[in-house]
């Protein structure tokens, strides 16, 4: 009986048209925009300005604090501008501009193919690499992944789960990554749980739709004996940290408590890969694999992309642009992200960034929402809800602007998965209301 | 049968008798004492109950009012200096004059000159556009004409004009009570004072990008090229991140601004037209 965690969740269509393609490398782009918000935290503050000449893998930003992360140049040649810049969304973020120059990389980068197994390097080497490699959670969220291993008093690290779920949608980049690096994977993780302590026990977590990731991860652990790949069953939002600490170890994540307060880490499988090339190979994270899919089966790819690619770039290599550089009429919208989580791109000369993870077109019929209905009380939103919320309370207390009940009503749990707004017969854009009073309240508090 | 009903007649006549002392007594010594020029005063304001004043509801705005005479920033916006004398009057006090204000769209960025560079099909509230992204609209500043401000407002002052998609301001109808100001997430609305005759000059603009980037995403931006700065013989007009405000105190409106403004975003509000051109609705 396969595991899943047991609160809620919905049950999409899993549409993975893109998981029999092969890892490509995406041409290396004639320019690169660096934003300086591509992990959750302070923004990073460039060390390079205009003129300045870099190598792949050279440093052009230095972290602003803890809870923040280096970014490194992922092309070489000229630094052409260190400025404003709209990124997907719109919004302005400083962004250091590259002019690509040849491929010129740094000597102490190892280039080579060949997957280099012994570990030889002690747990804090392995910290200090991951830290100034400018590692961060590709998973989503794009947390400095340095902040997840630090120790935290009184609180010991029993279990590493690698998160291999990919339950979003559509997107296949981890399934891809599982299959063709399993090896590599596996080698990141280890290093991670030895920065965690020997006695940690890793655990792999995979969706069972993913029969032959399950098989190629089971194949690697089979020669390590801390870990082991446990299937889970197909469920939205399976890969959600608190989810899958309940779906493999039966332990609740309380309100404002981190994870590890149930002694369980979570990194996404894709950190692993990062963590194996920067620890072993000593290359910061400049790239990472992308899903360019769509219901449209014409554009199914997966990409090894340049951090700082224009999303413009990536759409005309898979083919979804037309000769002016136009998206093709039958696609409307392009999302960042899967489905369930991911942003709609208004700006496609906008990068991808570290923790990019798919790029997803949509047809006319898929982006139109329908016009909302009344809420009857059916309280289907409430049993889709993960994190036993109730989604058309919230919704009618930011309605009406109720910021102390929606605090009561632990708003703050809100994982902003969408299943409500899924699973809601009336259409009512409850995510979009409680998204905005989350983040009004959250302003509200800083001030305070 | 009959002393049944005579009975039961008899004992609610004089439990109701008992009680009504009693309760004449609690109410005796119970009496909340209330400032009994409360109400009066509360009758010659409007009674919006807006929240204009920056109190919970007319009734704390009256109680503080009376009891604090010296402060000088009581007002009710929606009464103005008419209703405000009138209150004074009956408390025996000087009533002390405010400039009144009305409020102002600072967006120039009409649908015609600032095309749609994306559809928007979620919550139609300028609030959740806000803080999902950077808006439809090319300039992340301007005005997302979703109309929370239309919304807010409890005058029916505003309405969104269907041709330019920007908010329109009633100048008879605003009270300057200042809910359109916080609803607004893009801070586009300002409350500035109506002038002498209504007239009034303003920089209809919010965006704070350097000149080749505002003029870009909006031909009518401010761009912060400083010719109104020096053109201004009163010092009113000051320029901070590339954006230019213009001081109302300071201001004397001779349109001299309105005239370099290379852009045409300081608009002259209810000036008799010089040429045909310059009347701005």
């Amino acid at each position: 009986m396969s595991k899943t965690f047991s609160i809620g969740g919905i049950h999409p269509n899993d549409s993975k048209f893109s998981k029999d393609q092969a890892i490509e490398d995406l041409p290396i782009p004639k320019r690169v925009f660096l934003p300086m918000n591509q992990h959750l935290g302070m923004p990073s503050v460039p060390v390079v300005k205009k003129g300045d000449r870099v190598k792949v893998g050279q440093k052009v930003a230095d972290p602003a604090g803890f809870v923040s992360a280096p970014v490194h140049a992922s092309v070489s040649g000229t630094v052409t501008e260190v400025a404003l810049y709209p990124d997907f969304q719109g919004k302005r973020v400083t962004t250091i501009v590259i002019e690509t120059e040849g491929d010129e990389w740094l000597e102490s980068i190892d280039r080579t193919q060949q997957v280099k197994q012994e570990i030889t390097i002690v747990p804090e080497e392995t910290f200090r690499k991951i830290t100034e490699m400018g590692i961060v959670g590709l998973g989503g969220a794009a947390f400095p992944t340095h902040v997840k291993l630090t120790p935290i008093e009184g609180m010991a690290p029993e279990y590493l789960i690698l998160n291999g779920s990919e339950c979003e949608p559509f997107l296949t980049s981890d399934y891809r990554l599982m299959i063709e690096h399993g090896q590599e994977i596996l080698i990141g993780a280890e290093l991670m749980r030895r920065v965690l302590g020997t006695n940690v026990n890793g655990i792999i977590g995979i969706e069972e739709n993913k029969p032959l990731a399950i098989q190629a991860m089971k194949k690697i652990t089979a020669n390590y004996l801390q870990w082991k790949v446990v299937p889970l069953k197909k469920r939205y939002p399976q890969g959600g940290e608190k989810q899958l600490i309940d779906a493999l170890l039966q332990r609740k994540v309380a309100s404002f408590a981190l994870p590890i307060s149930t002694g369980a880490i979570v990194q996404n499988v894709g950190t692993a890969f990062a963590v194996y090339e920067a620890v072993q190979k000593g290359k910061p994270l400049i790239s990472n694999v992308l899903t360019v899919t769509g219901s449209d089966l014409s554009v199914q790819e997966n990409y090894r992309f340049r951090v700082g690619t224009p999303i413009q770039d990536i759409l005309e290599a898979a083919g979804a642009l037309d000769k002016d550089g136009k998206l093709l009429s039958h696609f409307v919208k392009v999302v960042n992200g899967g489905p369930m989580m991911g942003k709609a791109v208004v700006n496609l000369q906008a990068p991808v960034v570290k923790s990019s993870s798919g790029l997803l077109l949509l047809t006319e019929k898929e982006t139109k929402r329908r016009e909302p209905g009344e809420c009857i009380r059916c309280a289907k939103c409430f049993q889709a809800c993960p994190m036993r919320l109730q989604p058309y309370l919230l919704y009618q207390l930011a309605l009406a602007g109720r910021t102390e009940e929606l605090d009561e009503h632990r708003v703050f749990d809100c994982i902003e998965c969408g299943c409500c707004l899924y699973t809601c017969p009336a259409r009512i854009p409850l995510l979009d209301q409680i998204r905005l009073a989350k983040n009004a309240l959250l302003k509200n508090k800083r001030k305070k | 049968m009959t002393s049944t009903l005579l009975y039961t007649v008899l004992i609610l006549s004089l439990l109701g008798g008992v009680l009504a002392v009693v309760l004449y007594f609690i109410a005796q010594n119970f009496k909340v004492q209330e400032d009994p020029r409360i109400d009066q005063v509360l009758e010659v304001l409007p009674g919006a109950n807006c929240g204009g004043c920056g109190f919970a509801g007319c009734r704390v705005f009256v109680e503080t009012f009376i009891n604090n005479p010296n402060r000088t920033d009581l007002f009710c916006p929606v009464g103005g200096n008419q209703a405000m004398q009138l209150a004074a009057k009956v408390l025996g006090r000087e009533a002390r004059e405010q400039v009144p204000k009305v409020a102002v769209v600072r967006c120039n960025g009409s649908c015609e000159v600032r095309p749609k560079i994306n559809e928007y099909d979620g919550s139609p509230s300028c609030a959740v556009v806000a803080d999902l992204y950077a808006g439809e609209r090319a300039c992340s500043y301007g005005c997302l004409g979703l109309g929370d401000c239309v919304q807010a407002c409890m005058f029916d002052a505003l309405v969104i004009d269907p041709v330019t998609c920007l908010p329109v301001v009633d100048e008879e109808k605003c009270t300057s009570c200042g809910a359109c100001v916080t609803a607004c997430p893009k801070n586009l609305m300002e409350l500035r004072p109506k002038g002498p005759k209504n007239r009034r000059i303003y920089v209809a603009c919010s965006n704070k990008d350097r000149g080749a980037l505002a003029r870009k995403a909006c031909p009518v931006g401010c761009i912060g090229c400083g010719l109104c700065v020096k053109a201004c013989p009163f010092d009113a007009i000051t320029l901070t991140d590339n954006l230019a405000y213009i001081d109302p105190d300071k201001c004397r409106l001779c349109r001299k601004c309105v005239a370099v403004c290379p852009t045409q975003c300081i608009l002259e509000i209810n000036f008799p037209p010089k040429k045909q051109d310059t009347a701005h609705e």
